[in-house]
């Protein structure tokens, strides 16, 4: 019966006010100026002082709406709440939350997203090998949901449908508990059925293991630069990138693609970066229905540590990297002595780059100004 | 006891009252959402039509037109599978039914496709492809000749040829006569088709709000029944010249439409027409001049009469071909299509009752008025194979 009622009310109200539109355009260019209302359209112009050569989205994200800033979320490691057993490990307690949200993952465009704690990723959890992880995962979205980490735990810990606990329910709730073994660069994310969409529409996020020095002798001085809060590790500029996509009318096909979820986010502010400090990347792959991503950098090359759970590189000198869903890596470079300026990098599937997953580096000599 | 009622009151107020009411059931539907407990939270219903597609140095320009359940944000442009700056104008929400111009300054690329998709705020995406990116022509003196003689070659020139017919066709006799009236009605229910199948095809690129279909279904009913009504003032079914001149009008509006599918084949370089084409249309038009001429075979006709119908016939495929070129909304198109082919059945009718007239020996049912009908038809199809491209 609605259907009805809407259809003749198109007839009624529609023909009349179409016919006046219509008779205007009829057989004319139809170039034809309304000052119209626009509450969302306004700044609708690129970055004019970013490069982008035409190939940009309209308009900006707004990052205080989603409740999360791309830019912010390169370097908020998240290192929970710390306290000590009485064996002398520490602890560290993380409370995450599952909801639906609606995020904007580029400009005016929205996505009826599951998140972690109502952000994509979610939060960064950043720990040391060896240290005991106590996840609180409360799920207040609309579907079953569990959180599922790449790392070494029991299997009741697995966060997979029919074990342990199984998944989590709406309004349920269940607490993770596993060592954090081993160290490197790994990721988390929900494993409830159907697998694919549970992934596709945002839960996920980073599972960073910093080594622990004194467990690798003979590399004690790669390990120390790579623990959050040494000496060592206060030299490095360190990035969190996660590569994800997002399939926004639910065909299967992502329609945007991004570095931690906005599109375009670091071509329309690029990533400062002190030239005379080296880079580390956290790079993390998560991206539905492509069978691969891949980071490329320009004028530039890396070491990469496939998983990060080596202290010496896998690959060295190269400047491309691809990656299937879950893998991830650390890239460490510099651009000691480079001439100042934006440098380059990006999905070398130009497909990708294209639909938002492309970044730049504005490479400095001193202080960044964040 | 109605009728006491009705009379003590004035009149209007019976179309007050409905009306009043109407009104008040409508906004009482607003008000109260009675339709809340069926829970009905769908995300919008939208749909976007790209009406008009435009190329030059500047980039692609498109029109569109919007529907949906609320206005509808088009919030990002790709082409080719990237994002690309773009302006809209009139710029903010479109509300349903309205429309607007996207300008994107993507450099195209001549004698290729591309692929435009538009993605509304809900993430929803429209498709739009162009075949082949050619330079949407720009009005000069030049092309608009150019387009005017194209015209003339497919619409005046092969209807004067078929008209010069004439004098032999005068030698045929009675028997001669019917044979090509059935002729020309083959002829006739071919165009019919013809006409129809192009309006309705090019329905479906007009926005879905228009019922494209329906548009065009109701609009050649209803222009058959004017040209009918019109041609029948005087109380009788047109003859001779006059029975013609509707020909020649409802072929002419034939001729508009496939001038139109010319044109916009042509400027949009989906069709490489060769010489080879145009020479088929010839022959395919030629037929058309012969239909024109029969209904003035019993009578004395002067040689400006023929030159007149020839024009009122052929002209407006140069039109056609004009308004194809330069572009055009899609249910325009089929709107014109439409009464074209309401047009062509109007004449169908009063050659059929020309036909049953002219008729003394009871049945018009023969075998040479069959094989009329069907050589018309077949010659139609026929020449039709020369230019399907």
């Amino acid at each position: 019966m609605s259907f009805k009622f809407s259809r003749k009310f198109f007839l009624k109200t529609g023909l009349l006010s179409g016919a006046a539109t219509m008779l205007g355009s009829l057989f004319t260019g139809g170039r034809s100026v309304q000052s119209g209302h626009s509450d969302y359209q306004e700044e609708r112009s690129p970055n004019k002082d970013e490069p982008h050569g035409g190939m940009t989205t309209m308009g900006q994200v707004d990052h205080k709406r989603n409740g999360f800033d791309p830019h912010k979320m390169l370097t908020d490691w998240d290192t929970g709440q710390v306290s000590t057993l009485p064996n002398g490990q520490t602890l560290r307690e993380y409370e995450i939350v599952a909801m639906d949200k609606e995020i904007e993952i580029a400009p005016g465009i929205f996505f009826p997203a599951w998140t972690y704690n109502g952000r994509i990723p979610g939060p960064t959890i950043r720990c040391t090998e060896g240290d005991r992880i106590q996840i609180h995962f409360i799920n207040s979205g609309s579907h079953p949901h569990t959180i599922h980490f790449h790392g070494i735990h029991s299997a009741a810990m697995d966060g997979v449908p029919a074990t342990g606990p199984g998944m989590i329910g709406p309004a349920e709730s269940f607490t993770y508990e596993f060592d954090a073994l081993p160290f490197g660069c790994h990721l988390y994310h929900c494993h409830s059925t159907p697998l694919k969409r549970h992934i596709h529409k945002g839960l996920y996020g980073a599972f960073i293991v910093d080594p622990d020095p004194t467990l690798h002798p003979g590399h004690e001085q790669a390990a120390r630069s790579r623990v959050l809060g040494t000496d060592e590790n206060e030299r490095w500029q360190e990035f969190l990138i996660l590569m994800n996509g997002f399939d926004t009318n639910f065909d299967n096909e992502n329609e945007v693609y991004a570095a931690n979820t906005v599109a375009f986010a670091y071509q329309n502010k690029p990533i400062q970066v002190d030239r005379n400090r080296p880079v580390r990347v956290y790079l993390i792959n998560v991206t539905e229905f492509d069978p691969i991503n891949s980071l490329h950098l320009h004028a530039n090359f890396f070491d990469f540590y496939d998983h990060g759970t080596t202290l010496t590189p896998t690959s060295e000198t190269i400047d491309t990297v691809m990656m299937c869903q879950a893998q991830r890596g650390i890239l460490e470079f510099s651009f000691e002595g480079f001439e100042p300026g934006k440098y380059m990098f990006h999905a070398h599937q130009s497909e990708f780059a294209e639909l938002g997953w492309m970044s730049f580096f504005d490479v400095v000599d001193g202080e960044v100004s964040v | 006891m109605n009728e006491k009622i009705t009379e003590r009151f004035p009149k209007w107020l019976w179309i007050v009252i409905p009306v009043a009411l109407l009104l008040g059931s409508i906004a009482i539907f607003f008000a109260t959402n009675p339709l809340e407990p069926l829970g009905v939270q769908a995300p919008p219903v939208e749909e976007v039509t790209v009406e008009r597609t435009i190329l030059d140095e500047d980039g692609i320009h498109l029109t569109v037109r919007v529907n949906g359940s609320e206005p509808v944000k088009i919030a990002q442009v790709l082409v080719d599978d990237a994002y690309w700056e773009f302006t809209q104008t009139p710029k903010g929400p479109l509300s349903r039914l309205s429309s607007a111009n996207i300008d994107i300054p993507y450099p195209w690329v001549q004698h290729e496709l591309h692929e435009i998709k538009l993605i509304t705020s809900t993430g929803a995406t429209f498709a739009h492809t162009i075949e082949v990116a050619e330079p949407t022509p720009v009005w000069s003196m030049q092309r608009v000749w150019a387009y005017i003689l194209l015209g003339i070659y497919i619409g005046v020139i092969p209807v004067g040829l078929g008209l010069l017919f004439y004098p032999y066709l005068k030698t045929l006799g009675s028997k001669g006569l019917n044979f090509l009236l059935t002729l020309t009605i083959g002829l006739l229910g071919y165009l019919l088709i013809d006409t129809l199948q192009e309006g309705l095809e090019i329905s479906q690129r007009a926005a879905g709000v228009f019922n494209g279909t329906l548009m065009v279904w109701l609009t050649t009913g209803i222009a058959f029944l004017i040209i009918f009504a019109v041609g029948r003032r005087g109380g009788q079914a047109p003859e001779g010249l006059s029975l013609s001149t509707y020909l020649a009008f409802g072929i002419g509006l034939h001729n508009l439409g496939e001038g139109l599918a010319v044109g916009a084949a042509m400027a949009s370089g989906e069709a490489a027409l060769g010489s080879f084409l145009v020479v088929g249309f010839t022959l395919h038009n030629l037929t058309e001049g012969i239909g024109i001429a029969v209904p003035l075979l019993d009578r004395k006709t002067g040689f400006g009469t023929f030159v007149n119908l020839t024009l009122l016939a052929g002209l407006p495929a140069a039109a056609g071909t004009l308004i194809g070129a330069f572009s055009y909304a899609p249910h325009w198109g089929a709107i014109l299509f439409a009464i074209g082919a309401g047009a062509i059945l109007q004449v169908m009718v009063e050659v059929g009752f020309f036909l049953n007239k002219n008729t003394r020996t009871g049945t018009w049912f023969t075998v040479p008025n069959l094989a009329g009908f069907v050589l018309g038809i077949a010659i139609m199809y026929g020449t039709a194979l020369l230019v399907n491209v």
